[in-house]
């Protein structure tokens, strides 16, 4: 068996719905507090959050519905929080320049891929064109 | 469909104070940019204050909200100040690359009311 040297491992999991525009605000309270619990500063609390805010708001505007996965995550010493959103919508076309930021196919900010991955430690997308995106992000708790 | 009235707005003198404590959902936002620039009318007010103190959560989403009202209040010729950002907010929005065009900012209230006070005078 190969065990990876930066295996993250999940310490709690839950999954939670996303299908309306109040699911923003709830997904983003569930993952605020989370970061409460595992102490962390206010800072790395925000950035989270709003990135949680971001990505939330992007399955519900852009896929209509999905889920968000909340998990506590360990990885040697460290504590952190990853959430990954999950949709079944209509992918991105253009990964890249979604993801360079202000560019948007809602005429909004476009910055919320790209403002997002600069909140976040970690940062992964996987997106197909009818079959919808997934978008993970790992926050660690500053030592 | 769209709300009014969620967000109250108080009048101090020739300036507007409205405190945003509630989550600007799109029908509460829309009501909220409708009743500050019909007040801005009404009260021939000169300047807003939009206290944002209780935000712990700035999104591109709200921040376009905010910037937004400030331009349309421009255009009656009132100035917008937002007051109250809180540290991480601030921080957050910056490192996510946001631009927030069309408002002033200050520290807090007193500080505002001081800011709209020499915008005035020039
Ligand atoms: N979950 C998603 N499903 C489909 N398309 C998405 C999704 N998230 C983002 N996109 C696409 O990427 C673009 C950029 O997203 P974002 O940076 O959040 O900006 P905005 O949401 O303001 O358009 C969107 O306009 C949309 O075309
Ligand atoms: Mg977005």
């Amino acid at each position: 068996m190969n065990v990876e040297p930066d295996a993250v491992e999940s310490l709690s999991r839950r999954e939670m719905p996303i299908g309306s525009e109040d699911d923003v605000v709830v997904v983003r309270r569930a993952v605020r507090a989370l970061a409460q619990k595992r102490g962390f500063n206010a800072f790395a609390s925000a950035a989270l959050t709003t990135a949680t805010s971001e990505l939330t708001r992007n399955v519900w505007v852009h896929a209509r519905k999905g889920i968000a996965i909340l998990e506590e995550v360990a990885d040697g010493g460290r504590i952190g929080v990853r959430v990954t959103f999950e949709d079944e919508g209509p992918g991105i076309v253009d990964l890249e320049r979604a993801l360079a930021g202000g560019f948007s196919t809602a005429r909004t900010m476009g910055l919320g891929l790209s403002g997002s991955r600069r909140l976040v430690d970690a940062f992964r997308i996987d997106s197909a064109v009818g079959r919808g995106t997934t978008v993970e992000i790992v926050k660690w708790k500053e030592p | 469909m769209t709300i009014h009235g969620v967000i109250p707005i108080l009048r101090m003198g020739d300036i507007l104070l409205t405190t945003v404590h509630i989550e600007l959902h799109d029908a509460v936002a829309e009501g909220f940019q409708a009743d500050v620039l019909t007040a801005i009318e009404q009260r021939r007010a000169r300047g807003l204050i939009v206290d944002i103190s209780g935000l712990d959560v700035v999104d591109s989403y709200v921040a376009r909200i905010l910037a937004e009202t400030g331009r349309m209040a421009l255009l009656m010729g009132t100035q917008t100040v937002l007051v109250g950002m809180r540290p991480e907010v601030a921080a957050t929005l910056v490192r996510m690359g946001y631009r927030m065009e069309g408002v002033y900012a200050a520290l807090d209230l007193d500080e505002g009311l001081a800011l709209l006070r020499r915008l005035g005078r020039r």
